[in-house]
């Protein structure tokens, strides 16, 4: 029971989120003319696996009390090279897959490297490596452009059921469970249901995935405790590389395509820090989690597919208005990170305000 | 006597700054002998070429001065780019004679905001700053309607960016733009402020352990307000600058102004955790990414290349000198 509470009292930024979230998205399908099916599931989750994938990328290295500012430069990184080698034969394409993420984690590892060898400041250390992915990323694909293979494409972007009929799983028929049940999830969903079960909950629970948060807790403590500090910071950057990876491949499945666009790799750093915040994972390490992490960008996507669907002639009309979402997305941003972030309403101690 | 005082000189610049000067000898030697390879001159290192470098490093020079104050703090602005863009176009947007006070205004207010975020609510400044940067960005869409103000800079805002007050009528004679002249003022200012005062010292203080500093008794949280209203006053002066120099505002206009400019205070020897740094390393931080941004451009290299180049030298540089201490027992 007292175990329960102390979870829960350390998760609650995220449950917070999460009916943020709930709110926001039945707000969004009751509005939505095709509300409350298929479709428009697969749509929206097609729209937010590459910023989840890359706000799990940013949580793992904020966990141990530390930022990757390279997320969105690594993630720019593997779309270019997915669109230069995910498409062939079957075995082409799993080599390409395999290589793509391989890229993604030795990005991760380089920057683990310098901050745990080099003992530079992650900040700026991933701040110029990920000068340095942009540049390789641009010199991969100097122009939008590649190719990716059609059918994976098509099946990883749609329902379940894709697979069946582009594949032919099942020739005699799909049976009740999958065309009822699984066949009318979006794969995205189940894919990033595989990432957490199999990558974030094992890692979260080994000896290094521990040390992550005691690390980012007090790195002092735990370096005093035996733990292996090093080895947790250079897993947790790689794990953030192989995420980021994962955000940006899919992300090329998604287009079809490369491209080194770099504000958008920007873009999508600034908001991946964002995501985290509201995903309730401290920017000062120790708490949180991948999972919250994936609640927040979430919320960030819902409340911009919130804005799609008012109607422009209702009351709350000006909301539709394109010219001024900016700033609605802006103040809301503020507002969420500013009260996820707020620590003046937490401590006992004003002396505490100031570590 | 004269050997012991010039140790002392040399003491007096920390070793980063001696590094970063090394390395700007390093770059205008390659950029010369790459010039004289392929084009037979010495453009590189000729007093007009450089007095135009200058003028650009002035822009840079002028936005990390002012993120330099809150680094020392231990916080960071990530709102100086749209900081910059508002009160460019707001200014020009008022123009005549109010648009040089409206769009240091702005600075203001957004300083003052950032301040109280990060001083009383205490959210942790890279989160608060960022929304307020998606704050303004919306602000400036409502305003002009995504598209680059039609008005253009004042001319006593051209004045101040391009004009030259010192002008010496030697051989192609020797302009030195008057946006220079406004980065050495601010520069002296700043200098005058960290050693000579006491705000200095408090902010020194706050950044290495806003704790002791507060039970000393200062009053920290006027200490932060203060430098980020620094720096987005240097922002929005940059801002204004830009403006005059282009004559008119534009959407993006700050956004190559943010990583270049905590480059340069980094790569400058200003410890990213505040609390350490001298304002001279900021100076022959910015000027050495100018130049090196202006070799690569010279060099004709592809923007993939500068990209590489860019990250790769601050890299090395932080690894010579910006190493923090082993953990021990």
């Amino acid at each position: 029971m007292k175990d329960l509470r102390l979870r829960l009292s350390q998760s609650v930024g995220m449950w917070v989120a999460l009916l943020l979230f709930s709110a926001l998205y039945i707000l969004y399908s009751s509005l939505h003319p095709k509300g409350w099916t298929v479709d428009v599931l697969v749509q929206n989750s097609n729209e937010s696996f590459a910023l989840i994938l890359v706000s799990m990328a940013q949580t793992v290295p904020v966990l141990t009390g530390g930022i990757d500012l390279s997320v969105g430069a690594m993630m720019t990184l593997t779309n270019c090279v997915a669109s230069n080698v995910v498409s062939g034969s079957a075995i082409q394409i799993v080599e390409g897959l395999l290589l793509t993420l391989m890229v993604g984690a030795l990005a991760g590892f380089i920057n683990g490297c310098i901050v745990v060898y080099g003992r530079i400041q992650p900040i700026i250390v991933t701040l110029a490596t990920g000068a340095v992915y942009l540049g390789i990323a641009l010199f991969l694909r100097p122009t939008p452009g590649g190719k990716i293979d059609d059918d994976l494409t098509w099946v990883t972007t749609n329902a379940m059921s894709e697979m069946d009929t582009t594949y032919g799983w099942f020739p005699n028929g799909a049976p009740g469970w999958f065309a009822h049940g699984i066949g009318r999830l979006p794969v995205p969903m189940l894919l990033l249901l595989a990432i957490i079960l199999i990558v974030w909950l094992p890692f979260k629970n080994t000896v290094t995935g521990r040390g992550c948060y005691a690390v980012g807790s007090s790195e002092g403590a735990a370096y005093m405790s035996g733990l292996n500090v090093g080895r947790s910071k250079l897993a947790a950057y790689t794990l953030g590389g192989l995420f980021a990876g994962l955000g940006g491949l899919y992300l090329s499945i998604q287009t079809g395509s490369g491209n080194a666009d770099i504000p958008q790799a920007g873009g999508y750093t600034l908001q991946s820090i964002a995501a985290v915040v509201i995903g309730g994972t401290s920017l000062f390490g120790g708490t949180g989690g991948a999972f919250g992490s994936l609640v927040g960008a979430m919320v960030l996507r819902a409340i911009s597919f919130c804005f799609r669907v008012f109607d422009a002639d209702s009351p709350m009309g000006f909301l539709a208005n394109p010219l001024l979402q900016p700033i609605f997305e802006g103040i809301i941003l503020l507002l969420a990170v500013s009260i996820g972030a707020a620590r003046v309403f937490r401590v006992k101690n004003r002396l505490s305000l100031f570590t | 006597m004269s050997g012991m005082q010039k140790t002392s000189v040399l003491r007096s610049i920390d070793r980063p700054t001696l590094i970063a000067c090394g390395f700007i000898l390093v770059i205008l030697a390659a950029g010369t002998l790459y010039m004289l390879i392929t084009q037979g001159t010495a453009t590189f290192i000729e007093p007009t070429y450089l007095l135009q470098q200058l003028k650009i490093a002035a822009f840079l020079g002028i936005v990390a001065a002012g993120m330099m104050m809150v680094i020392l703090l231990g916080h960071i602005d990530l709102s100086v780019p749209w900081t910059l863009a508002a009160s460019a176009m707001l200014a020009t947007a008022v123009g005549g004679p109010w648009a040089i006070p409206i769009g240091l205004a702005v600075g203001l207010v957004v300083g003052l905001f950032n301040g109280v975020g990060v001083a009383y609510l205490r959210v942790p400044s890279m989160i608060f700053t960022l929304g307020v940067n998606a704050v303004l960005r919306g602000l400036m869409v409502m305003l002009t309607g995504g598209f680059a103000p039609q008005s253009s800079a004042t001319p006593i805002m051209k004045w101040f960016a391009a004009g030259q007050l010192i002008y010496l009528p030697v051989g192609d004679g020797f302009g030195l733009s008057n946006s220079v002249l406004v980065w050495a003022l601010i520069s002296a200012g700043i200098v005058f402020m960290l050693t000579r005062t006491s705000m200095g010292r408090y902010i020194y203080a706050t950044g290495n352990r806003e704790a002791a500093t507060y039970l000393s008794g200062i009053n920290t949280k006027f200490v932060l307000i203060f430098g980020f209203v620094m720096c987005s006053l240097c922002a929005s002066l940059a801002g204004l600058l830009v403006a005059g120099y282009t004559s008119k505002a534009f959407q993006a206009m700050g956004d190559t102004y943010l990583l270049p400019a905590i480059a340069a205070v980094v790569v400058g020897g200003t410890n990213i955790l505040g609390g350490q740094g001298k304002y001279t390393g900021t100076v022959v931080g910015t000027i050495l990414i100018v130049l090196l941004q202006s070799l690569l451009s010279v060099m004709q290299m592809p923007e993939a290349g500068r990209q590489i180049i860019y990250g790769l030298v601050i890299i090395a540089m932080l690894l010579v000198y910006g190493r923090s201490n082993a953990m021990r027992t």
